[in-house]
């Protein structure tokens, strides 16, 4: 037998995920669908006036994409805790948080990736200016990651639970606080002509602090949960 | 030294020890804030002078501040339970982390329903998106999430190390709390107390809080000791010494 590397158990955990993903694209479009329509209940119950949406927009499209993802989440682990895999994931060579990067990666790839690529259609809908829709993509891009982070401790701690789906949000959402803020911020900052490169490096670092740290709390974690 | 803390520190790991010690500590502390509390309103609420821009209304600084630190500090202690729960694996470190959330929450809801009513005759407003508002907040959502999911696993040993996880990773959101009023100069004034500087106020104002924040704190370790008795005879209650405890009151 030979020995798997770290490197190879990252890219076979990503590949496995993905594959699994995709054999099920019902799944996959679900939180897009949410994302969709939630976005669409803002013109409808608040109002449809230009001088509304174009100001509110990045952040309906934030909070939107925010609640896709912790949507999304109950189910990061929940299937391999109920088959087992989650255990071999455990006792597997590699470290258990670089395993959990590459499930969080895949989650990210399936989830937050479409989300990012539909926001320009949504944001469009809001009548958002158009040169606005590079710099919402791109608070996207660096958010939406911390999303998935983050929301993987809060998937981790609740996955042996009936409750979990519930209990998720609870957990995560007000660590969401901070990303909505700054991700919204960006964006805002633009519209006023103002430089929003600060606001960039704050959710950068954000992204950093998260890469860096949740996958040991998810890890951590995932062993109590397992254990139980 | 070192050896002694040693010492000292697994002892009070011990729920036995714990139980024994605890009752003359909450005895004082409870006698502490009893004292502390009503000295420092009255003294506070009726003695110390008024503002000269805010008048009366300033007042509630002194059930205000000492909330809101209070809220503060019992998140960094239920971190510190959590890191020794996680590093150590103590018993008495879950019981501590459970018994300290509900006080906190409700100390950071006192700070917020204060700031509200405080924010009322000064801001002309209820509530205001601020910063140091919104991180409360926050800390108010991250104490009702490790409730939550204490309550939610059925075993203890499991839901201890769950919230000790939870509280070490919300534990970011203290500094945010703290250099809130530094970061974004927004409705918010600056901190009032502070431990390395003099308080530009004068001492007829500060001396009343300062009397407040101690029996705040008393308050606190004496209900914190008295919801951590409760927990241990509760977890323990299989174990010989709490039979025999029991035995010896008569009550099983």
């Amino acid at each position: 037998m030979t020995e798997i590397g770290v490197w190879a158990g990252f890219c076979a955990v990503v590949r496995r995920d993905l594959m699994l993903a995709f054999r099920r694209p019902q799944e996959l479009a679900n939180p897009l669908v949410f994302f969709v329509m939630a976005v669409s209940l803002f013109p409808l119950g608040v109002s449809p006036e230009k001088s509304f949406l174009a100001p509110a927009a990045a952040g309906v499209v934030w909070v939107a994409s925010l609640l896709a993802t912790l949507l999304s989440l109950d189910a990061l682990f929940r299937a391999d805790h109920e088959d087992g895999s989650l255990e071999q994931l455990t006792l597997a060579p590699q470290p258990l948080f670089i395993l959990v990067l590459a499930k969080v990666f895949a989650h990210w790839l399936t989830t937050g990736l479409p989300l990012l690529l539909l926001s320009p259609v949504l944001a469009l809908m809001l009548h958002v200016d158009e040169s606005l829709l590079g710099v919402l993509m791109l608070s996207l891009l660096v958010g939406t990651p911390v999303l998935s982070l983050i929301g993987a401790i809060g998937a981790a701690l609740t996955v042996g639970l009936r409750v979990g789906g519930v209990l998720i949000s609870l957990l995560v959402l007000p660590l969401y606080i901070p990303v909505l803020i700054f991700g919204t911020g960006m964006v805002q900052s633009a519209a006023a002509g103002m430089d929003y490169t600060a606001t960039l490096a704050m959710l950068g670092a954000i992204l950093a602090l998260s890469l860096t740290l949740a996958p040991f709390a998810a890890a951590a974690a995932l062993k109590i949960s397992v254990s139980n | 030294m070192w050896e002694a803390f040693k010492q000292w520190f697994h002892r009070w790991g011990s729920p036995k020890w714990f139980y024994e010690r605890s009752l003359m500590w909450s005895f004082w502390l409870g006698w502490g804030a009893l004292i502390l509390l009503p000295v420092g309103m009255v003294w506070g609420l009726a003695f110390a002078p008024q503002d000269y821009q805010q008048g009366n209304s300033f007042r509630i600084i002194y059930l205000h501040v000492p909330a809101a630190i209070l809220a503060q500090s019992c998140y960094m202690i239920m971190a510190v339970a959590g890191f020794v729960s996680l590093v150590w694996r103590m018993k008495m470190a879950d019981v501590v982390l459970k018994c300290a959330a509900p006080i906190g929450a409700s100390f950071c809801f006192l700070a917020l329903f204060t700031g509200a009513v405080w924010g009322k005759p000064t801001w002309g407003t209820w509530w205001e998106w601020d910063a140091r508002l919104t991180a409360m907040l926050i800390l108010l959502f991250l104490y009702f999430g490790i409730i939550a999911l204490e309550a939610a696993i059925e075993d203890k040993i499991t839901a201890g190390r769950a919230a000790a996880v939870l509280s070490l990773v919300g534990v970011v959101n203290i500094p945010i709390i703290k250099y809130s009023v530094e970061w974004w100069r927004t409705l918010h004034q600056p901190a009032t107390f502070k431990l390395t500087e003099k308080p530009d106020m004068p001492v007829e104002m500060w001396a009343p809080l300062l009397v407040m924040v101690i029996g705040v704190y008393c308050f606190f370790g004496y209900s914190l000791f008295l919801r951590s008795r409760n927990e241990i005879i509760e977890r323990e209650r299989r174990t010989l010494w709490v039979r025999e405890l029991l035995a010896k009151e008569g009550k099983a």
